[in-house]
């Protein structure tokens, strides 16, 4: 090869990487934040069940409100802007052009912490929409809008700006992210939030149409796009059949997006018909993106021991359980059983945990040492993650989605009192509250490592300035 | 999908047709719908609203209440139950031989057991439930040949399903229902039961109010979490208020103290005890036990 080039392309690579540098740490700082504080109210919702009467006088943690509050704290705190530095940083390194426009998703990140501040007090405080997924009000859900749509025009302008015209398959994903969001998000509020709402329950189908557009086909989309560009990066070996790729891609936007009505659903019966066949066909890019990743993981035999590698490909996996769940629950036969039970709530967390918050944290950790050029400060601490984070995660999960079957099974059986039915679960919540306490310990390690990098980087950029202002003048320019 | 062009038409078109699908034909289908008719009648449902029902639901609303509970009761299908109301000119015995005559019809033929079981020794009380099946074209022929002979009885669809054996309603929640629902909150954890007929089977104010204060006061095996923030606990001044809660004494404030419930609490309740589905609509059809109009 010729050292030449390669000296240019690295100098190219620091450059792109600096670029980010402000935007990301904006972005990753205040989801980092937001990701503790949604983990530890979720704990603090959950705790309702284990003592009714905690909260009994204090309507701010009541559990409608602190439960909300903490699901949108992960969803719209963490996943969302997390995942966004991430796609800028893909953008910028595979155009091969520094970030365009750096100032413009700085500006954004703010707008959107903003958003999510005033969403989450608005919750507490009882001022929720009433609509899952979509409690923030109007004036949060205007910033978060405005906010989305700066990120994605830096990121349109850094591709329209790329040295380098390929498109890869971490693209087509993380394209259509960015263009799924605004058009639900703008819908749901249009038509949920506004002064002319429809009456009755087409709202709630609106609903249903927006929470599934959100929390299965954008985290799928954001998630699997990061995935497709990571995995092949740090193994050092290419992705997997494009084929497989794009296959996965088209029949997951055609297929998925029409998921999520429930079965028996107070509406007329296509609706919900339609909805579990489009459901079942999601099975067709599950197992594209499936066979895609196991060339791509196990066929190259890549050991990560801990590393970023290993976050993303713990990801993947849950991905997978997380949307088998997701299938089952449409499926009329066992819906009649799930529905309504802990496992819905089992199967929405490995989704924004197990799957899509374990993927930030490997690109967060992979991409960090490259933007700050400097390597992480407490890397055990990082390892430690992975297992604290994975254990917890298997033992918040599993308990709820045994605990909603056997819950479910109970209900079904009119003999068998309701409140033996709840009893039930509560068993199963003891475990699950264990595994949320490990998560939130498991995140500490990303905050860690996240601020030290900043501070440093503040400090030394505070050195340079001091010593630059006490820096004895130049002769010629004493003399001028 | 060399080109981002290819990349961006997919995937418009994938949302759009979803978009049209799921957002646009459900309020073309059910956006103008207004106001029903109860099945067999004239009257209208759903009613109107009151100011303090419409309020309580904002209560519902901002405290979260639809993370625990549904309203929307499921069905998984319907029955028909023929009952006898009276013999006529017949004895019990008369009867029972008439109705063991029929056994031979091939269309009964799966039915025989169970009606050789309902009318074996039975000493012919009244009301009595012969038939209980989903195929109403039996029922119907049953019916045609009692009538034939002068007995009378009564017929009657009733929808089934845990849900409805829980007495968590008398049929499937349908679209008419939430005509006036603001926010409509379908829920989708039943930690406690479906409410969508709470008001059906606790009607009184007083229940709710107890129960929202201290839910253990009225099920000591509640696990529901106590909404203490919706009443106020203060001295007894000169006059005790008209509105304080009558509770039991382990529940009960100190000596001299009353708890009192906040608009909040009072709007709460009323919208409780409003939530009824109670009358058979055309998409939703059953016999009610007492008929919507005498
Ligand atoms: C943490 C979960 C939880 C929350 C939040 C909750 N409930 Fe409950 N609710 C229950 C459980 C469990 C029961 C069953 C035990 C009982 O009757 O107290 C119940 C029962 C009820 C009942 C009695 C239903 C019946 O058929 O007897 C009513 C009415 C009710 N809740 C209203 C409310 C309202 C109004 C709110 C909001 C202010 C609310 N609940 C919030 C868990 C909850």
């Amino acid at each position: 090869m010729n050292p030449t080039v390669k000296t240019t392309f690295s100098v190219c690579t620091n450059e792109i990487d600096a670029s980010c540098r402000v935007p990301l740490l904006a972005l990753f700082g205040g989801a980092a934040l937001w990701l503790v504080a949604g983990l530890a109210l979720g704990i603090g919702a959950i705790m309702s069940f284990h003592k009714p009467d905690l909260f009994a006088d204090c309507q701010f943690l009541t559990f409608g409100r602190s439960q909300a509050a903490a699901n949108d704290l992960l969803l719209y705190g963490f996943c969302i802007p997390a995942a966004l530095g991430v796609l800028l940083w893909i953008f910028s390194r595979l155009s091969q052009t520094p970030l365009a426009l750096p100032i413009v998703p700085v500006v954004a990140a703010n707008l959107w912490h903003l958003g999510v501040l005033i969403g989450t007090i608005a919750i507490l405080t009882g001022n929720s929409t009433g609509h899952l997924w979509l409690e923030y009000p109007r004036p949060a859900a205007v910033l978060l809008f405005a906010a989305f749509l700066l990120t994605a025009v830096t990121a349109a302008a850094t591709f329209g700006f790329r040295q380098q015209r390929d498109l890869f398959p971490a693209h087509w994903f993380l394209f259509a992210a960015l263009l799924l969001f605004p058009w639900i998000y703008s819908t749901a509020n249009l038509f949920l939030v506004s002064n002319q709402v429809p009456r009755g329950v087409v709202q709630a189908i609106i609903g249903w149409w927006f929470g599934n557009n959100l929390i299965f086909v954008w985290l799928a989309l954001a998630g699997v796009g990061m995935a497709f560009y990571f995995l092949p990066k740090i193994a050092g070996k290419p992705l997997g059949n494009s084929g497989y790729a794009i296959t996965g891609f088209l029949t997951l936007l055609f297929f998925g997006t029409w998921a999520g009505i429930p079965q028996g659903a107070p509406v007329p019966a296509w609706m919900p018909t339609l909805s579990s066949v489009m459901t079942a066909l999601t099975l067709v890019p599950l197992i594209a993106i499936a066979l895609v990743l196991w060339q791509t993981i196990v066929r190259n035999g890549f050991k990560c021991g801990g590393g970023p590698f290993c976050f993303i490909k713990f990801g993947m996996l849950c991905f997978i359980a997380s949307t088998i769940l997701y299938i089952s629950l449409a499926c009329p036969r066992y819906s009649r059983v799930l529905e309504f039970t802990w496992f819905g709530t089992a199967q929405t967390q490995l989704q924004l945990l197990g799957f899509f918050a374990m993927i930030l944290f490997g690109a967060i950790y992979e991409i960090l040492p490259r933007i700050m050029e400097a390597p992480l400060p407490f890397p055990k601490a990082a390892k430690a993650q992975f297992w604290i984070t994975g254990l917890g995660i298997l033992l918040f999960v599993v308990p709820l989605a045994v605990g909603g079957l056997e819950q479910g099974m109970k209900v079904r059986d009119a003999a068998v009192p309701f409140a033996d039915a709840s009893a039930v679960a509560l068993k199963f919540l003891r475990v699950s509250t264990t595994g949320q306490l490990l998560i939130l310990l498991g995140s500490l390690p990303l905050v860690l490592n996240l601020f030290v990098m900043t501070i440093r980087w503040k400090v030394a950029l505070l050195k340079t300035l001091i010593s630059a202002i006490k820096a004895p003048l130049p002769e010629a320019e004493v003399k001028a | 999908m060399k080109t981002g062009i290819g990349v961006f038409i997919a995937a418009v078109a994938a949302i759009g047709l979803s978009w049209c699908g799921l957002v646009l034909g459900p309020q073309l289908q059910l956006g103008g719908e207004g106001i029903t008719t109860v099945l067999n009648s004239t009257d209208e449902y759903p009613l109107q609203p009151t100011g303090a029902e419409n309020l309580g639901q904002q209560v519902y609303r901002a405290n979260g209440c639809a993370a625990c509970h549904t309203e929307q009761v499921r069905q998984t299908g319907v029955t028909c139950e023929l009952t006898l109301t009276s013999l006529g000119v017949y004895k019990a015995a008369d009867f029972t031989a008439f109705a063991r005559s029929l056994f031979v019809l091939p269309e009964l033929a799966k039915y025989t057991n169970a009606l050789a079981d309902a009318i074996n020794g039975w000493n012919g009380d009244m009301p009595k439930t012969i038939l209980t099946t989903p195929d109403k074209t039996i029922v119907e022929e049953m019916a045609n040949r009692l009538k034939a002979v002068g007995v009378k009885f009564d017929l009657r669809i009733l929808a089934t399903g845990p849900d409805i054996s829980r007495g968590w309603g008398s049929r499937q929640s349908v679209a008419a229902d939430y005509l006036y629902a603001q926010p409509v909150q379908l829920g989708n954890l039943r930690a406690g039961p479906d409410l969508a007929n709470v008001g059906v089977r606790k009607p009184d104010m007083n229940w709710q109010l107890i129960h929202l204060y201290a839910p253990k006061a009225v099920d000591s095996s509640s696990t529901m979490p106590p909404f203490r923030y919706l009443f106020e606990l203060r001295k007894i001044g000169s006059t005790p208020s008209p509105d304080a809660l009558k509770l039991p004494s382990e529940f009960a404030p100190a000596q001299g103290y009353e708890v009192v419930p906040t608009t909040d609490a009072k709007n709460l309740a009323a919208y409780l005890a409003s939530l009824k589905a109670t009358v058979p609509l055309y998409e939703a059809p059953f016999t009610p036990v007492i008929a919507a109009k005498p």
